[in-house]
């Protein structure tokens, strides 16, 4: 069969597909949201180890210097706004897979987005002090 | 029918005929697989970074603060259990980037092939080991 021949015929409404939102109304934002951070996090962690490396063992205030200059600390902030977007996202995934009862998978999944969230405004609070 | 297992398999066919049916197998007794175990392993590779990031956040925090409060954590880190888990970490960040490609090439709708699969994922445990290790010696060598 050559490849012209092939159609599709979707099974869908026309309003359903613009929507675009599927059954759990939430569409592909989750699959996307994961596969953009991890991209993201490709040369991040590539350069964040690499730089781990290179300042082992230094003192506190050249840490605290190298963290604060301007495209480290941008370099820092994109890694974890990448990084904790990409692990509340993995999590859910896991909470949902594993946790069947509905008040507890609820309650599981209010508590990690929290811990979560306050994680990364930690990390994010942090490295402003030291760039600004 | 002789017990639940049993009776769990039982349906009809198309001709309305009492059927044993195969149950979809369980992992208890699901011969384990390099595409199962290392699709698992990603999972557990992410929960565990996840906790690994309390780890990094202390770190950023205590290089925001006093000395004293970095000297604490650095000195954590340094301690048996803090390079313990610091080499955990190493192992579980290389496993999950390099599975991590591995599905994002997968994504793009390349490596499908059984064959592909079973080398691509040889080549990932034997590249965890490898970039683990030329890692620590390089820190080693630096610290």
């Amino acid at each position: 069969m050559s490849a012209s021949k092939m159609e599709i015929t979707p099974m869908r409404s026309t309003l359903g597909r613009v929507r675009g939102l599927g059954s759990a109304k939430s569409g592909t934002g989750h699959w996307w949201g994961q596969r953009l951070t991890a991209i993201a996090l490709v040369p991040l962690a590539i350069w964040f180890v690499l730089t781990l490396l290179a300042h082992l063992g230094a003192p506190h205030e050249a840490v605290a210097h190298w963290i604060g200059r301007p495209v480290n600390a941008v370099l820092l902030l994109a890694l974890i706004v990448a990084l904790f977007h990409h692990l509340h996202l993995g999590l859910q995934v896991v909470i949902e897979d594993y946790i069947h009862g509905e008040g507890a998978r609820l309650a599981v999944l209010l508590l990690m987005r929290a811990a979560v969230a306050l994680l990364f405004l930690t990390a994010f609070v942090a490295i402003l002090r030291m760039a600004l | 029918m002789k017990d639940t297992p049993s009776a769990l398999r039982m349906a009809r066919n198309s001709d309305g005929k009492r059927v044993e049916r195969p149950l979809s197998p369980h992992l208890q007794i699901y011969r384990p697989q390099i595409t199962s175990a290392l699709s698992i392993f990603h999972r557990i590779t992410g929960a565990g970074l996840g906790v690994g990031t309390l780890l990094l956040v202390w770190w950023l925090a205590a290089a925001a603060g006093t000395d004293a409060e970095y000297a604490r954590a650095a000195g954590f880190i340094a301690s048996p259990p803090g390079l313990i888990l610091l080499f955990l970490w190493t192992g579980a960040l290389v496993y999950h980037f390099l599975n991590g490609i591995r599905h994002l090439a997968w994504d793009a709708g390349r490596g499908f092939e059984l064959s592909q699969v079973h080398a691509s994922g040889k080549l990932v445990v034997i590249l965890t080991i490898v970039l683990t290790v030329l890692v620590w010696i390089i820190g080693l060598v630096i610290w």
